[in-house]
């Protein structure tokens, strides 16, 4: 194949692509997110054992599988940056981060909202919800430990490190209801079988969940470009860009 | 559709607080996110426009 990766690791040529490339993103996430919020509230039924608490489903399961596989991303591209010493790998770890926390946050919100009426307390201290909250106070950290660090290469490194550490939470959160009796209850859609709710439901569910992916790369995207602009801020490219 | 009324659908079977209080919060968040991307996209900006003001004058 004669795809020049190094071609698009070059913050110049990023800056650019991804310039081109956010309003797309964003666009199809809004449109998705209206089509999704339309299948959940009016063509999903009733649930015949939740009643109409169950449509918390379709922004708390996207928000928590965004929630972990965020937080995989980025410590993908820590570890490449690792590898490879590209600036643009760690720039994409931190890009991320926020709309990660942010996921995490709204993952445990939603929950609470919805563990009250369903078993009657906000918060346990059960598997999934205590590996959940891990993961909002990594997301934390690293952003604290980047917020610290103020030679960019050096915190680059430690945000990795520290990213790559904490990877060992996903695969608990994920089997967390599997290994320890929780009350959160097991997976309704998993690879490995079939899905345990109505096929109206899981639609609404996945086009939620595509539109919560869009949305991150939208976002991310952007957050990238500012990043470069201040980190590469003295090469002659950005300052040819601020001319225009 | 499974709406009577639109008090029907606001009250979501009762479990209005739990859902509107989930649909909400969410909303709020991914429009702080937004705002803060915006600003701080703004003040990079300003900021290299200083930069280049300052090396234009010197």
């Amino acid at each position: 194949m004669a795809l020049n990766l190094y071609y698009y690791a070059s913050p110049a040529t990023f800056y650019q692509l991804s310039g081109k490339l956010i309003p797309w993103f964003g666009w199809s996430a809004a449109i998705l997110t209206v089509i999704g919020l339309y299948i959940s509230f009016f063509m999903a039924p009733t649930d015949f054992q939740q009643g109409e608490a169950y449509r918390i489903i379709f922004i708390h399961v996207p928000a928590a599988w965004m929630s972990m596989f965020i937080y995989l991303v980025m410590a993908f591209w820590g570890a490449i940056g690792l590898a490879f010493k590209t600036r643009l790998s760690f720039m994409m770890s931190r890009a991320l981060a926020p709309t990660g926390a942010l996921f995490t946050f709204i993952a445990l919100w939603t929950g609470a909202l919805w563990g009250k009426p369903m078993w009657g307390a906000w918060w346990v201290w059960d598997a999934r919800l205590t590996s959940e909250l891990i993961l909002l106070f990594l997301y934390i950290g690293i952003m604290a430990l980047w917020a610290a660090i103020d030679d960019p290469q050096r915190g680059d490194r430690a945000g990795a490190l520290l990213t790559l550490v904490g990877a060992i939470n996903v695969p608990i959160i994920y089997f967390s209801v599997k290994w320890w009796n929780t009350l959160h209850q097991g997976a309704s859609v998993s690879l490995t079988k079939a899905p345990s709710m109505a096929k109206i439901m899981l639609i609404g569910m996945l086009v939620m969940a595509i539109a919560a992916w869009l949305y991150t790369i939208a976002v991310a995207l952007y957050r990238a470009r500012t990043l470069i602009l201040e980190r590469e801020r003295n090469t002659d490219w950005v300052k040819a860009q601020m001319e225009k | 559709m499974q709406w009577a009324s639109l008090s029907d659908f606001l009250s979501m079977g009762g479990y209005g607080l739990y859902v509107w209080g989930s649909y909400l919060v969410t909303v709020a968040a991914i429009v702080i996110e937004l705002y803060l991307l915006k600003k701080d996209r703004v003040q990079t900006l300003k900021l290299l426009k200083r930069m280049r003001n300052f090396e234009h004058e010197s």
